[in-house]
């Protein structure tokens, strides 16, 4: 029993860990592209898929507000503009080396 | 074929629909509204080539029958509804040829409801500028219909659209998805409760929060089977969903449609580096706004002067031809005032709608939101605020009515409730009469105070919204995901035609929406103005006359004819020469008694119809309010004036003018009326700066709008919001007038 809780806990640990060194959308810099690879919360409203931001697909960070809030993405060929708490969900397959984005 | 076919036009927002729409149907379109709700429905006509007519629904843009906001939910209620009026026998649905992929979701939801339905491929003039190459046949059959490739710039493909309406009976009706391998289980059981029932419609209605005809959601959801699915389990599905669909339009799409990819989307980035700068950004946006408010006050004014003038001119002409009565003096002051009061508006109204469109046009709005969204949320608002606000500017019924995009309820409540506090052009007949009343005439630093007050205003209806926003924000227990996406459009030069309708619809909507309200209470106001029932109305021109005789005339009336004699005499010098318009003293001092006598005529009458306004219904109104009135230095004049402005704020001006001339021939302006009126107590002038900046301030936050409160009612489903609109902003209001006029004072 106290070996499966150690566990448990371990897994969660691990989880938020990779969390945050996941590389989401929030993260790219003017120009950057990345691939989607899956959505941090399942909440995640239905419209943003509904407008290309689907596992597999490319996005590129075209702008950043002057505020550093809301950025413009291309998104499967989607031009949207998604608020940073958006963004901060939807995260990117992995790459080596992130300045060669 | 005696029974037109009915077409619903349905596509995503930017993709040319309204062109469309407007190709097809040319001038005979109708804008009216949904039953119970303020959504717009545009319906027009159109005859197809086999010689039968088509009735065609232009339905709000949607991006998915997963609907985020009230236009969208139109879409779906409409779509699974057949006893719906405008349940269509066929669909044309419109996409974009650069944004097709994203497009054909709608189109696959569509088809997937068994409704037959046209695809419609617009904007084919930039297919070369992208790159872009199509191979039609292999569409047609994959996704199991018939495509218009159309160019409503270049006027090319409307004729195949009607040729495939009229045809409309030999597409192909089947869905393109298969529902159930969502999830096989769930669907499986669904479908042996309702085997007759359309699989995706069910589907809608489960996750869908809107009203139906058929199916009905109460007996779904309380079917045991059903609710085993939570909101996240649901949720899921529909994620799940919109995969299968791009699976299948990428499926669809592979060899039949191509992008050369270096053909990039260079134009739209290199002006987006410009418009979303960080600097220059917000002062472009700055400039337009300055452009936009030059036009709405400054070059408003030649078409509003000339309305004035002839609704004037109408009124004399009334009242000279037909015999005199009650009947003439309805036309005259009761109804032609009332339409004339909706009519002088139109200019700034159609003005504000032109340059709101124009933006809207070329995608520069959207650049606009992204700019502000992050400024305005500290406030409780949304990016998508600032049209609302900005239309406020002109009027806040479209204002109200434009917050329907706002995807997150608590900022769109928030933005409803605040955005009456900017200044409405309703307010400006108001204040620039009491400006030019009060202010002293100088400037400072090249700018006349009397501007410099105007401006301040302003600037204080946008800081009372904005600060009433940050409030609304602390107070509001609404809990709500906030999420905000907006689509940046490329950049393109607006088709005027579209612009054009749309100022000719939305002015339309203005005028008959608050032009009813406001008729109807200046034909109630002329009608209490005009009757009484205390003895004193009946004997007016008797109690009048002997008061003259035995005390004199009132103080009002001896200053403005000391003050009319004096300019009188000032206008013709005497001299015993041979100067071109002297008189000589004899003559001078004859026409000086004989003018005298003309005014105390003058002014008699005046007492007369003054003393009639005052025993009247609203005349008693007003004096039963005075005592509330004066702690901000008013009298029962401006009472009533107060009182009927609650209907309509530019009512004012008007029942002052009832007020200061009903019956009198002069033409003399209210301005000059108003600055000769004692206030009894002081016995110095009633207009004076304490009590000019006390009733600047009153309008300036008072919600005095009958029509402003019926739409914020329609728009937010009850009537708790406006009346606490009304309740706070008039309480608000008085007590900012109370403080500035003992403060002053």
């Amino acid at each position: 029993m106290k070996l499966a809780q150690v566990f448990t806990v371990l897994l969660s640990l691990l989880k938020f860990i990779l969390n945050n060194l996941s590389l989401t959308v929030a993260d790219l810099k003017p120009g950057q592209k990345g691939v989607i690879a899956d959505f941090t919360d399942s909440k995640l409203p239905v419209k943003l898929l509904e407008l290309g931001c689907l596992p597999g697909n490319k996005v590129e960070l075209l702008r950043i507000a002057p505020l550093n809030d809301p950025i413009y993405i291309n998104v499967n060929g989607s031009h949207i503009a998604i608020r940073r708490t958006v963004a901060e969900q939807i995260v990117l397959r992995p790459v080596e080396d992130p300045s060669r984005l | 074929m005696s029974t037109p076919v009915k077409v619903a036009l349905v596509g995503n927002p930017n993709t040319g629909k309204t062109s469309v729409f407007n190709s097809l149907t040319g001038l005979n379109q109708k804008v009216g509204n949904y039953p119970g709700i303020t959504v717009e429905r545009k319906a027009g006509s159109c005859t197809l080539p086999n010689g039968a007519k088509a009735q065609i629904v232009d339905l709000p843009g949607t991006y998915s029958l997963n609907t985020t906001s009230m236009d969208e939910s139109v879409v779906v209620e409409v779509l699974m509804n057949r006893n719906d009026a405008d349940f269509p026998d066929v669909a044309v649905v419109v996409t974009d040829v650069e944004n097709l992929k994203r497009n054909l979701l709608l189109f696959t939801q569509i088809k997937d409801l068994g409704i037959p339905s046209i695809l419609v491929i617009n904007m084919s003039d930039r297919m070369s500028r992208k790159g872009i190459s199509l191979e039609l046949e292999k569409l047609e059959s994959r996704l199991s219909t018939r495509i218009a490739l159309v160019s409503t710039r270049k006027h090319i493909g409307i004729d195949r659209i009607k040729e495939l309406i009229a045809n409309y009976q030999d597409l192909p009706d089947n869905a393109l998805l298969d529902i159930e391998r969502i999830e096989p289980e769930y669907f499986g059981r669904l479908l042996k409760l309702f085997p007759d029932e359309n699989p995706y419609k069910l589907w809608l209605v489960i996750t869908q929060d809107i009203n139906f005809g058929t199916v009905e959601k109460a007996r779904l959801k309380s079917d045991v089977l059903f609710k085993t699915k939570s909101e996240a389990e649901l949720k899921r599905m529909q994620h799940r969903e919109t995969v299968l669909r791009y699976q299948l339009i990428n499926n669809a799409l592979k060899g039949a449609y191509e992008i050369d990819p270096t053909a990039a989307k260079s134009f739209t980035s290199r002006l987006d580096r410009v418009f979303t700068h960080r600097i220059f950004g917000y002062l472009i946006f700055f400039l337009i706004l300055l452009l936009i408010f030059q036009a709405i006050f400054d070059w408003s004014q030649y078409p509003m002067d000339w309305i004035d003038e002839r609704f004037a001119a109408a009124s004399d002409w009334v009242k000279n031809a037909l015999p005199p009565g009650i009947f003439t003096d309805l036309l005259a002051e009761g109804i032609l005032a009332g339409i004339g009061g909706i009519v002088i508006f139109i200019p700034q109204i159609a003005f504000l709608f032109l340059f709101i469109s124009l933006l809207e046009e070329t995608g520069y709005m959207s650049r606009v939101v992204f700019l502000m969204d992050r400024l305005m949320r500290p406030f409780g608002l949304s990016g998508k605020s600032i049209v609302p606000l900005i239309s406020g500017t002109a009027c806040a019924i479209p204002a109200v009515m434009a917050t329907r995009n706002i995807e997150n309820w608590k900022e769109r409540l928030i933005t409803i409730l605040v955005t009456p506090f900017t200044t409405c052009s309703a307010r400006l007949p108001v204040y620039l009469i009491i400006i030019s009343l009060v202010i002293p005439k100088g400037t400072i630093m090249g700018i006349s105070y009397q501007a410099l007050t105007l401006l301040l205003l302003y600037i204080l209806g946008f800081a009372a919204a904005i600060f009433s926003a940050m409030l609304l924000n602390r107070i509001l227990k609404i809990r709500g995901r906030s999420f905000f996406v907006i689509e940046m459009p490329g950049y393109r030069v607006p088709l005027m035609k579209n612009v054009f309708y749309t100022v000719v619809e939305k002015t339309r909507s203005f005028v008959y929406g608050a032009g009813k309200i406001i008729l109807a209470i200046s034909i109630v106001l002329w009608f209490l103005g005009s009757n009484g029932f205390s003895e004193e109305f009946r004997r007016a021109e008797e109690i009048v006359n002997k008061r003259i005789d035995t005390e004199g005339y009132s103080a009002y009336s001896e200053s403005y004819i000391e003050a009319k004699l004096t300019e009188f005499r000032n206008g013709t010098p005497v001299s015993p020469t041979t100067q071109p318009n002297a008189i000589n003293l004899k003559a001078q001092q004859d026409s000086v008694q004989a003018k005298t006598a003309e005014l105390r005529e003058s002014a008699r009458k005046q007492e007369i119809a003054s003393f009639r306004l005052e025993h009247s219904i609203i005349g008693q109104m007003g004096k039963a309010i005075e005592p509330l009135v004066k702690p901000l230095g008013y009298d029962w004049k401006i009472g009533i004036a107060i009182l009927t402005s609650f209907a309509a704020r530019e009512v004012f001006v008007g029942t002052l003018a009832t007020i200061y001339s009903v019956g009198s021939d002069q033409e003399e302006t209210i301005k000059n009326r108003m600055s000769y009126e004692i206030n009894p107590t002081t016995n110095k002038s009633l207009f004076n700066l304490a009590s000019g900046i006390s009733l600047l301030l009153f309008y300036a936050f008072a919600m005095q709008c009958m029509s402003t409160l019926a739409v914020v009612k329609k728009e937010t489903n009850s009537w708790r919001w406006p009346m606490l609109q009304l309740g706070f902003m008039t309480v608000f209001a008085y007590l900012v007038a109370l403080l500035a006029y003992q403060f002053i004072y």
